[in-house]
């Protein structure tokens, strides 16, 4: 065998190639194979579409006709505000229920931790269509179990998947059921990153629980507030199947995103230049409020 | 009580006092919580397990019927759903087997080597993992129908969804952990690269590769907007575009649907119980670390 030390720098005059490792590029050449072939070109090819109009054909010259469409477009803008509301309202929701949760699974005076930690992360087993189609049941308005229990307890029954609002908000329901799981468990390994000799200095300073969660739990729990918060907002931007399953987009268009719009223009209409300026908006918000959050919560990282 | 003791504080039946009350009203406000999160699972079973008149019915059921297999053969025939069932677990396989060979190989070049560009390609590799799915799905779209024509295949739905990037920076933290001298050592003893990663350093990061697989075979397991896009004939829908199928129809068997999401859900469930430690760990190793 002939093969240089990997680890060694390379040499400075001739031989500098020959002793450039190749076992590294093999290693990863399969992986950047199909990166650069499915993710990378992609990625590019979707902003050139997103020039062209492509009901014209492949040879469609490049134009500004999508995004002046889309700029006009009053569907885009429903579907645009409807996402941001379920943003707006679902993201802060689920984190701060995950973050409480997490906090009292990993609270010492927990009995029975397993079975409670069983109940929250059960969620996240289950796929989107699974419970897209349990939700639709639960909230059907003759015979679901939320309006049978509504009507039990003496309240009216809502026309949930009917209007405008309730459909929102079982959607953002939906959501937290199946979501905050997953939060609280990335949330709960960060906590148990925390060393405990913080704890126990603070109490002895005579710290009460909720000073300790504010002063040292939030603080030190930022870093993983801010993964959890980032991939959120990229997931919520995408939300596509609870709102085609459970509520069809509807009624009207009152549950209908940007993921949906998008599914429609790009795969019902075969609208491929269009949807890809969907797509890149898509993209653009997402990269604003990934800049927001680092600035805001980011700091000396 | 002005000098801080040295070693433990002494408990005062005051702080006890106080904990016994604060577990009390812990428990009190999780306990409802965990009901409300288990109630849609515990419905989901217990309906797959009744006919519609029974789920449809004044006071829905709360216990377990006996009318599962009727409800199955109902959502048999109307969805293939072993057909689909098969489908499903084929694609799962192989799109987890193989990414984890992709991932691995790549994680560890990452980790473990010098490499002109490595800077380069990881920062390249980590840029896009914020960059949304949506961006790239028109072009796939375009890539595995027109250009590659294999829509309704399995490599169809496995191919595009194997550039993981999670999945090579999960990777790339459990190789980290490996040792470099004991590479070095087998390296001197002759040993080619191919053969020091397969068996020595992969053995290492078995658990995070368990972990790995786990993960990677649910996400492709209950993956459904790519298949739907690129899976058009009812034969080669996995299970949840078949059972998506079924949701939005009008009139449709609820118990069937049922028996699919419960078949869909229960064996994950179940695997995911077991292994519940090694999630927690698992996920954290791969989501979180600055």
């Amino acid at each position: 065998m002939t093969t240089s030390q990997p680890l060694s720098p390379p040499a400075r005059r001739a031989g500098r190639w020959a002793r450039i490792p190749k076992a590294p590029y093999l290693f990863i050449l399969p992986y950047l194979l199909i990166f650069a072939t499915f993710w990378a070109w992609p990625i590019i090819s979707s902003f050139l579409m997103s020039f062209k109009d492509s009901r014209l054909g492949a040879d469609a010259p490049y134009a500004l006709s999508n995004w002046s469409r889309l700029i006009q477009d009053e569907f885009f803008r429903t579907a645009l505000r409807n996402t941001l509301v379920i943003l707006v309202v679902q993201v802060p929701l689920m984190l701060s229920l995950a973050t409480v949760l997490a906090v009292a699974l990993n609270s010492k005076l927990l009995k029975a931790a397993g079975w409670f930690r069983f109940a929250f992360f059960a969620p996240l087993v289950v796929g989107t269509v699974a419970y897209s189609a349990v939700f639709r049941l639960l909230f059907n308005t003759d015979f679901g179990v939320v309006n049978r229990a509504l009507t039990g307890i003496g309240l009216p029954a809502v026309d949930w998947l009917n209007q405008a609002g309730p459909a929102m908000s079982v959607i953002i329901m939906a959501m937290l059921w199946r979501w905050t799981g997953y939060n609280a468990i990335i949330l709960l390994a960060g906590l148990q990153g925390i060393s405990e000799d913080v704890y126990e200095a603070a109490s002895i300073d005579g710290a009460t629980p909720a000073q300790q969660f504010w002063k040292i739990t939030l603080p030190l729990l930022r870093p993983t507030l801010l993964f959890c918060m980032v991939l959120s907002v990229i997931g919520t931007l995408q939300l596509f199947t609870e709102p085609a399953l459970i509520t069809n987009s509807g009624p009207g268009n009152a549950t209908m995103t940007l993921g949906t719009y998008l599914y429609q223009q790009g795969f019902r209409s075969f609208n491929f230049g269009y949807a890809s300026a969907i797509a890149y908006t898509v993209a653009a918000i997402a990269a604003v409020f990934s800049v927001i959050q680092l600035r805001l919560f980011g700091r000396e990282r | 009580m002005t000098a801080r003791p040295q070693v433990a504080a002494p408990v005062s039946p005051g702080v006890t006092a106080r904990k016994r009350t604060g577990a009390f009203w812990l428990h009190l406000a999780l306990l409802p919580l965990a009901l409300i999160f288990l109630a849609p699972l515990w419905i989901m079973a217990v309906f797959s397990t009744h006919p519609d008149s029974a789920i449809f019915s004044p006071s829905p059921p709360l216990w377990f019927g006996g009318n599962f297999m009727e409800n199955f053969r109902g959502l048999q025939a109307d969805t293939n759903y072993l057909r689909t069932l098969f489908n499903s677990t084929m694609i799962a396989s192989l799109y987890t087997v193989f990414s984890m060979v992709l991932t691995s190989m790549g994680g560890y070049a990452f980790a473990k080597f010098e490499f002109p560009g490595k800077n380069w390609l990881f920062g390249l590799i980590l840029a896009t993992l914020t960059i949304p799915t949506f961006v790239t799905i028109i072009p796939q779209f375009i890539l595995v129908a027109r250009d590659l024509k294999i829509s309704n295949t399995y490599w169809a739905v496995i191919l595009p969804t194997l550039a993981n990037t999670i999945g090579i920076f999960y990777m790339r933290q459990a190789f980290q952990t490996v040792p470099s001298d004991l590479l070095h050592a087998a390296r001197i003893d002759g040993a080619s690269e191919g053969r020091i990663f397969w068996q020595i350093a992969l053995p290492i990061v078995r658990p995070a590769l368990a972990a790995l697989a786990i993960l990677l075979f649910l996400a492709s397991w209950n993956d459904y907007l790519w298949p739907l896009i690129v899976l058009t004939q009812k034969d080669s829908y996995t299970m949840p575009v078949a059972l998506g199928t079924l949701v939005g129809l009008t009139r449709v068997s609820w118990g069937g649907i049922m028996v699919g999401t419960a078949i869909a859900t229960i064996p994950f469930l179940a695997l995911f119980l077991s292994l519940q430690r090694h999630f927690v760990a698992g996920i954290a190793g791969g989501a979180v670390k600055d």
